[in-house]
C-alpha cells in the first residue's frame, strides 16, 4: 500500500516534469555539472593512483632505484677528442650501501652495455644488462622457458644469457628456444632462460626493458671493461662508466625513505659531482597521492559550487512552482491532503528533478574521463563509488534545496490558497 | 421561526451545529467579524440554501462547516464532536472523510485529466490505483462524462467541468456536500442541470449546504438560510 503510493508520487513528479521539459532540464544544469565534475574527478584522480599502484607493484615498494645521470657540465666537453666522460655508479658504491646501510636486504648492481644481437639471418639491438643472480629475486618476472642466472654461472664467468620474451621471439623466432647460441656484438653466448618482461607504462620506469640480455656481471666486466664507445655523428664518445644502476631493496616499507635518505648521504660522500639519480617509487606513490588530492580538492570546490548554485537554482523554482500552484495546494488541501502529503509532494518532485539531473550528470560524468582517455591518452578509472556518491548527492540536493520550498508550500492557508488566481 | 436554531426540535439530532461561533480576521488595526455569533443546527439529509447579500459571511460560514477553518470563538459540533479544538491532521481527515466541496470556479486541477481529478480524493484515502480509476469511471457516467475520461478540464466547457467537480465531490461517498454558488460562472440552462444534479443528490439521502444569492437557484433547496452581517437572519423551510 504505502510503497505503491510512493511509486504513484514519483509517476506524478515525473509527469509534471515532462510537462516542463525545457524548465526542468535548465533548472537542473547545475546538478548536471556538479555531479558530471564530481565523476570526471574522481575518475581522473582514481586513474591516476591506479596507474601509480601499477608501477609500484612492477617496481616493487620496498625498492630503491639508483641510476647513474650523466652531469649536465660534461655535455659539452664530449665534441673534444679523446676526452673521456666519467660518471656513474661505483662497484665502490654497491658494496658500501650493502655494508654499511643495516636495513638493506641486498643490492643489484647493473652494468649496461647495448650491442647487436646476432642468430643467423636475425638481428636486434639488445641491451646487455650484467648483473648477479639477485636481479632475478628483486625485480621478479616469469620465466618462461629454462632458468635464469644463478650463482655458478657468476661464479664460473659463465658465457650464458637470459633473454626476453621479446627479444626471443625476435631472435629465435618460433624455433628451439633454450640451448641455442646467440652472438651479441663479438661475444657467443649459450641461451639459458627466457623471461617475461614489462611493457613501459606512464612516467616511471620500470628496471628491465623488453630487448634485455641478462649475463653474470662477471662476464660483463671481463669482456666490455668500464669505457662505453658511442659513435656519433661523425665523432667519437667515450665514457667511463662503473654501473648503471644499483637495484636497492629494503627490509620493510617503513624503512624506504630514512634508506634512501641514508643512500644519498652516503653516495654525497664519494661523489663529487650528481652523476646519479635516487629514484623511490613508494616516494612517487606519495607524490601522486598529493596531487590527485590537491587535485581533488580543486575540482571538488567546482563541483560544490556548482551544486550550491545548482541548488539554489532548484529551490527558486520550486519556490516558484508553489506559487504558480497555490490554487492546487488548495484544492488537495480542501479535499483532505495533510500538510505531510504535501510536503511530500513537492519533495519527491524536486528530487525527482535531480536525480534525472544527476542521471544525466552521471552520463556526462562518464565521458569526460573516456574522452580524456581517448584524446589526452591520460588513465582513468570509473569508480563504482564514485557514481553510488554521485546518485546520493543528487538526492541530497533535491531533499536539501526542496525541503524549503515543499515546507512553504504545506503552511499555505487552505482558504486562501483555494483563492489565489 | 427563531434564529436561535440551538432551541429548535431539529437540535438534538443536528448534523452539524454551531453555538454562538464568531469569526473575526484582524486587518491591520481593524477587526472584521466576518461571523458575529452563529448558532444554528442543521439535520441530517436536509438541503439548505444559504443567502444574503456580498459580504454577509456565507463563504466564511461554509469554510467553517467544511473544516477548512476553526472558529475564533464559539463551538462546532459535527455529528456531536466537538471540531474547534482539533489538529490540522484532525480537520483534514475530516475532510478526506465526510465533505465533498464544489466551488464557483470548479476548482480543478489542470494538469490533470477529468479521470485523475476525480480520483484525487481516492488516492488520500490510499485506495489502489486499478479500484481509484475503476471508481472515477462510474462517477464520471453518473454525470454524463464518460466518454471525457482522458481530457483536461481545459478542454471541457464550465458545465462539463462543473459536473467533473461534482463527480470529484462525491468520490469518497460523504455526508456533506457543500457547495459555494456552484453555477455562477454558467449560463442559466447549464446552472439548472447542474441544480437537478444536487436536487437529486439530495433525494438520494445526501446533506448539502449551498451558498447562492440567486433566488432561482435557491428553491431547488428545501431549506433557506439568510444571513446579513455575520449574522443568521432568518431561517425558511420544513424545518
Ligand atoms: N481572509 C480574510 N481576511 C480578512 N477579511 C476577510 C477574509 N475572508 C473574508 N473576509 C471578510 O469577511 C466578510 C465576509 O466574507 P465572506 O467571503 O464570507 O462573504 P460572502 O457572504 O461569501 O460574500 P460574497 O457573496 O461576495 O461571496 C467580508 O467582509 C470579507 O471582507
Ligand atoms: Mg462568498
Amino acid at each position: 500500500m504505502r510503497h505503491l503510493r510512493a511509486i504513484r508520487n514519483v509517476q506524478l513528479g515525473i509527469k509534471t516534469l515532462i510537462l516542463h521539459k525545457l524548465r526542468s532540464l535548465l533548472t537542473v544544469l547545475g546538478v548536471v555539472f556538479g555531479v558530471g565534475s564530481v565523476i570526471a574527478m574522481l575518475s581522473i584522480g582514481e586513474g591516476a593512483s591506479h596507474e601509480a599502484m601499477q608501477q609500484l607493484e612492477k617496481l616493487g615498494n620496498k625498492n630503491i632505484l639508483l641510476m647513474a645521470a650523466k652531469p649536465t657540465e660534461d655535455e659539452s666537453a664530449t665534441v673534444q677528442e679523446g676526452f673521456v666522460s666519467v660518471y656513474g655508479l661505483l662497484y665502490e658504491d654497491d658494496v658500501r650501501i650493502r655494508q654499511s646501510i643495516p636495513s638493506v636486504v641486498r643490492t643489484v648492481p647493473v652494468k649496461e652495455i647495448r650491442k647487436n644481437g646476432r642468430l643467423g639471418e636475425r638481428s636486434l639491438e639488445l641491451r646487455i644488462v650484467g648483473t648477479t643472480p639477485e636481479w632475478f629475486g628483486l625485480v621478479q618476472r616469469n620465466v618462461l622457458a629454462g632458468r635464469v642466472l644463478n650463482q655458478r654461472d657468476f661464479d664460473q664467468h659463465s658465457a650464458v644469457c637470459v633473454l626476453t620474451e621479446h627479444g626471443a621471439r625476435r631472435l629465435l623466432a618460433t624455433g628451439h628456444t633454450v640451448g641455442q647460441a646467440v652472438r651479441i656484438g663479438e661475444h657467443h653466448y649459450e641461451v639459458i632462460g627466457i623471461v617475461q618482461s614489462e611493457q613501459v607504462v606512464g612516467s616511471i620506469r620500470t628496471p628491465d626493458l623488453n630487448v634485455d640480455a641478462y649475463i653474470p656481471i662477471s662476464v660483463a666486466r671481463e669482456r666490455y671493461g668500464d669505457i662505453i664507445i658511442h659513435s656519433a655523428v661523425g665523432s667519437f664518445l667515450r665514457e667511463r662508466v662503473e654501473l648503471h644502476q644499483i637495484l636497492v631493496q629494503v627490509d620493510t616499507v617503513e624503512n624506504v625513505e630514512p634508506t634512501a635518505q641514508a643512500i644519498e648521504a652516503l653516495l654525497k660522500r664519494f661523489h663529487k659531482r650528481q652523476d646519479y639519480r635516487i629514484n623511490v617509487p613508494l616516494a612517487l606513490l606519495r607524490q601522486t597521492e598529493a596531487t590527485k588530492r590537491r587535485f581533488n580538492i580543486v575540482l571538488g570546490s567546482i563541483a560544490g559550487i556548482s551544486l550550491l548554485v545548482g541548488g539554489i537554482g532548484i529551490m527558486n523554482i520550486m519556490l516558484a512552482s508553489v506559487t504558480e500552484r497555490t490554487r492546487e495546494i488548495g484544492i488537495r488541501r480542501a479535499i483532505g491532503a495533510k500538510r505531510r502529503q504535501i510536503v511530500m509532494q513537492f519533495l519527491i518532485e524536486t528530487v525527482v528533478l535531480t536525480t534525472v539531473g544527476g542521471l544525466i550528470g552521471i552520463g556526462i560524468g562518464v565521458m569526460i574521463p573516456w574522452a580524456i582517455t581517448h584524446f589526452a591518452g591520460m588513465p582513468t578509472v570509473v569508480p563504482l563509488y564514485s557514481i553510488i556518491l554521485s546518485m546520493g548527492i543528487s538526492v541530497s540536493v533535491g531533499i536539501i534545496f526542496g525541503l524549503y520550498p515543499a515546507i512553504r508550500a504545506a503552511r499555505l492557508d487552505p482558504i486562501t490558497a483555494l483563492r489565489h488566481e | 421561526m427563531t434564529p436561535d436554531a440551538a432551541n429548535s426540535p431539529v437540535a438534538t439530532d443536528a448534523l452539524v451545529r454551531l453555538d454562538s461561533v464568531h469569526k473575526i480576521y484582524q486587518m491591520g488595526i481593524t477587526q472584521v467579524h466576518a461571523l458575529a455569533g452563529v448558532s444554528l443546527a442543521l439535520a441530517r439529509g436536509s438541503f439548505w440554501a444559504i443567502m444574503g447579500p456580498s459580504g454577509s459571511g456565507k463563504s466564511t460560514m461554509l469554510n467553517l462547516l467544511g473544516c477548512l477553518d476553526r472558529p475564533t470563538r464559539g463551538r462546532y459540533l459535527l455529528d456531536g464532536q466537538d471540531i474547534s479544538a482539533l489538529s490540522d491532521d484532525d480537520l483534514s481527515e475530516i475532510r478526506l472523510r465526510r465533505f465533498g466541496f464544489i466551488f464557483q470556479s470548479f476548482n480543478l486541477i489542470p494538469q490533470l485529466t477529468v479521470q485523475e481529478n476525480i480520483e484525487l480524493p481516492l488516492y488520500y484515502l490510499g485506495w489502489d490505483a486499478a479500484a481509484g480509476a475503476a471508481r472515477a469511471r462510474e462517477l464520471a457516467e453518473m454525470v454524463a462524462l464518460g466518454d471525457r475520461l482522458h481530457h483536461r478540464p481545459t478542454e471541457l466547457s464550465g458545465g462539463e467541468q462543473q459536473r467533473v467537480a461534482i463527480a470529484r465531490s462525491l468520490a469518497n461517498t460523504p455526508d456533506i456536500l457543500l457547495v459555494d454558488e456552484p453555477t455562477g460562472n454558467l449560463d442559466t440552462a447549464t446552472g439548472e442541470q447542474i441544480m437537478e444534479l444536487l436536487a437529486q443528490l439530495n433525494a438520494e439521502g445526501r446533506t448539502i449546504l449551498m451558498v447562492t444569492h440567486e433566488q432561482n437557484i435557491a428553491a431547488y433547496a428545501t431549506h433557506r438560510l439568510h444571513m446579513i452581517d455575520g449574522k443568521i437572519d432568518r431561517m425558511e423551510g420544513d424545518l
